[in-house]
């Protein structure tokens, strides 16, 4: 008996002790940048959003992976993830992944976590070609280094049903925020929805006004909350997944809700009554950038794979399909699949409009003052689904 | 001449003798493969994850800040989290309540009154339903239990849609539809933990003899108080078998309030969502003790009540 009670308490000690040193992230080995792409290691493995790489599975004309795993040999591998959360989670949980479509909610955290790695940005072919306001955005260069390659941007559009609101389509946040009678007749409560992710409170913010809705020092978060405890008991489901809201809006008579311009597109090609706009107080929106795991383990395909990412092409076919703005301008021309005014009424003017995610800090992106981290907002978020 | 035993002379043999007589190492032969993955792969990574709940997240880089600490179980007691934890003990009850009743009367009549044929169709139509894949049964609900799903679709032909909007209108358990409110949830776990209710049950009535049955009738005793006194008392290791799946499963979930349901947070959403999400790998180790403590609690009334004498 005695016996048993010691070796258990060994093998406790030993695991514990195991873990407890364990394997640290993080920690860069002071990597020099490459200076050309060497042999391609077979596979490239990617964090990404739905929909932004595709390879003719659900639509045929769109597929810009075929052709680049024949060309190079890297079979590419994607994993999808429904919030930046769960992007900086996969990121830094393991180094399986080589590459991530970050949002600048995602991507600062990644970089200050030593997490990707600095892209040398002479092996990358089109980079002259990149939108201009883009190539030294703040969320992926940092300190005069360059940590990933923008890939596509747009906005978090007020996605509603054209049926409910017949000939007054919604111009505010109001329908998702206030509790109000519909142009159908009936109340909005229960027919909405809210994104769950907790960058969501930006969007409250920015509903009440607030110059840079990711900087809230206490009393604007305060009341951001209390916006949003209200509209919790407006939403019937907070929305996570794409597919999951698309299935709600065909299903559930869902009438408005956030939403990207890639469910838009998927709803209206199967012919539901959905339409799409940005309201007057403006819209948040997410510029993506594709970085580089710092342990990534195909670093050659990983290259490759940025130098495909930036082709005109791939830019005009992403961009109608999810309904996003490239990062390449110049693809804006050209495509068929896109149509010549596909990027204006992707939102190409809105740049100026957008408040882009970005991780709010505590020292308020360095404006001075106090605001409220991220973390903070996580919690309280979660607390807010909950009900409480 | 006498054959006497005498030592073997093949390897095998040779072998065999010599466990026979080193009772520790044959044991440690036998066990030792199976107790290294129960105590080092399962034991072992369940305790890596609960001694991650004494450390520490760094609010902006997301890594794991890592001096033991208390500062984690702190921010675990508040009335958020006692919220979702009463939630999702008020659910598993419920699931749980529901399925024996559901499930008790299908078992007994698989034991009692079906006929070998029909007893083993029953037990495989029971079963069939765990040989699909657990995401395509949860996903077929949620278009089953829609506002546009067959449900409703039905009750408004049979002129019942008045009945389905009350029951909608109900003040906790109601929603804008089935699929996104509690009572849709409910149903869909009731569903998918039925099969786990109903198998422990019948084993346990297969061991209730006939004959008892019959003595309890020829005492003069009413059906009512043959099952109340004679069959219930019998059944209860059964129940409570049936009841640790159930309730344990419920408890931790987080598929199911996914998919179906509201989006209020159940304890296994919290502690994916504090993992996944937020990368708060401590707060979602705390947050694993809680059904832990639940579980152990509840195990240990079941065994009062005798469920693993059924084993």
């Amino acid at each position: 008996m005695k016996w048993r009670g010691i070796v258990l308490l060994a093998v406790i000690a030993l695991i514990t002790v195991a873990c407890g040193t364990g394997a640290d992230s993080g920690d860069d080995g002071g990597a020099t940048l490459p200076t050309e792409i060497g042999e391609g290691e077979g596979q490239v493995n990617i964090v990404a959003w739905a929909g932004y790489i595709e390879e003719g599975a659900v639509d045929p004309n769109y597929d810009w992976v075929t052709q680049f795993e024949t060309d190079t040999g890297c079979q590419v591998n994607v994993k999808t993830a429904g919030t930046s959360d769960e992007m900086v989670a996969l990121m830094t949980g393991s180094s399986e992944f080589d590459l991530v479509t970050a949002s600048g909610d995602a991507s600062n955290r990644l970089i200050s976590g030593g997490t990707v790695q600095e892209i040398n940005t002479d092996l990358i072919e089109g980079w002259s070609t990149v939108d201009e306001r883009l190539q030294n955005a703040p969320w992926h260069t940092v300190g005069g280094k360059h940590y990933g390659v923008p890939y596509q941007w747009g906005a978090n559009v007020l996605m509603y049903n054209t049926e409910v609101f017949g000939a007054t389509p919604p111009d505010s946040w109001s329908v998702v925020f206030a509790e109000q009678t519909l142009p159908d007749g009936e109340t909005n409560k229960g027919r909405v929805q809210a994104y769950d992710g907790p960058i969501y409170v930006a969007d409250a913010a920015l509903f009440m006004g607030v110059q840079n809705p990711y900087a809230l020092n206490d009393d604007q978060y305060k009341a951001a909350l209390d916006l949003l405890r209200e509209q919790r008991k407006l939403v019937g489901r907070y929305w996570h997944d794409a597919f999951i809201q698309i299935d709600d809006f065909t299903n559930e008579g869902v009438a408005a809700s956030s939403s990207w311009p890639f469910q838009v597109n998927i709803l209206q090609a199967g012919g539901a009554p959905i339409a799409s706009v940005v309201p007057k107080e403006g819209a948040t929106g997410w510029a993506d950038t594709t970085m580089m795991h710092s342990k990534a383990p195909h670093p050659n395909c990983a290259y490759e794979w940025l130098n495909h990412s930036i082709s005109a092409k791939l830019q005009g076919d992403l961009a109608s399909w999810f309904g996003s703005v490239p990062a390449v301008p110049s693809s804006c021309q050209g495509n068929d699949l896109l149509t010549a005014e596909g990027c204006t009424i992707n939102g190409l003017e809105n740049f100026d409009k957008i408040k882009f995610w970005q991780t709010p800090t505590e020292d308020c992106s360095g404006a001075g003052g106090t605001c409220v981290p991220y973390y903070r907002w996580v919690t309280d978020y979660l607390a807010v689904i909950g009900g409480r | 001449m006498a054959v006497t035993a005498s030592s073997p002379t093949s390897a095998l043999g040779r072998l065999s003798a010599f466990l026979y007589r080193h009772r520790a190492l044959r044991l440690l032969l036998m066990l030792g493969l199976p107790l290294l993955w129960l105590v080092g792969l399962y034991g072992g990574s369940l305790l890596s994850l609960l001694v991650q709940s004494f450390f520490r997240l760094d609010s902006f880089s997301g890594t794991i800040d890592r001096t033991p600490t208390l500062t984690t179980w702190r921010d675990l007691f508040t009335s958020a989290n006692m919220t979702v934890a009463g939630r999702t003990v008020t659910m598993a009850a419920a699931v749980t309540l529901f399925s024996i009743v559901l499930a008790f009367p299908l078992a007994y009549y698989i034991t009692r009154y079906a006929s070998r044929r029909v007893k083993a169709l029953m037990v495989l139509g029971v079963l069939l339903p765990l040989w699909s894949s657990y995401l395509v049964r949860v996903y077929s609900w949620k278009l089953i239990l829609a506002a546009e799903g067959i449900i409703n679709w039905f009750l408004t032909r049979l002129g019942l849609d008045g009945a389905l909007d009350a029951i909608l209108r109900l003040p906790l358990v109601g929603g804008p539809s089935l699929s996104v409110s509690y009572l849709g949830q409910f149903i869909v776990f009731v569903y998918i933990w039925l099969p786990f209710m109903v198998l422990p049950i019948q084993t346990a009535l297969e061991r209730v003899p006939r004959s008892y049955l019959e003595a309890s009738a020829d005492l003069g005793a009413r059906p009512g108080t043959t099952f109340r006194r004679v069959i219930w008392p019998l059944a209860i290791p059964g129940v409570a078998a049936g009841s640790i799946f159930t309730f344990s499963l419920t408890l931790g979930d987080y598929i199911i309030p996914t998919v179906i349901g509201d989006s209020s947070p159940f304890i296994g959403l919290v502690i994916y969502s504090q993992q996944g999400v937020a990368g708060n790998l401590p707060l979602a180790a705390a947050f694993a003790f809680v059904p832990i403590a639940i579980m152990a609690g509840y195990l240990t009334l079941a065994r009062r009540l005798g469920a693993f004498e059924a084993l």
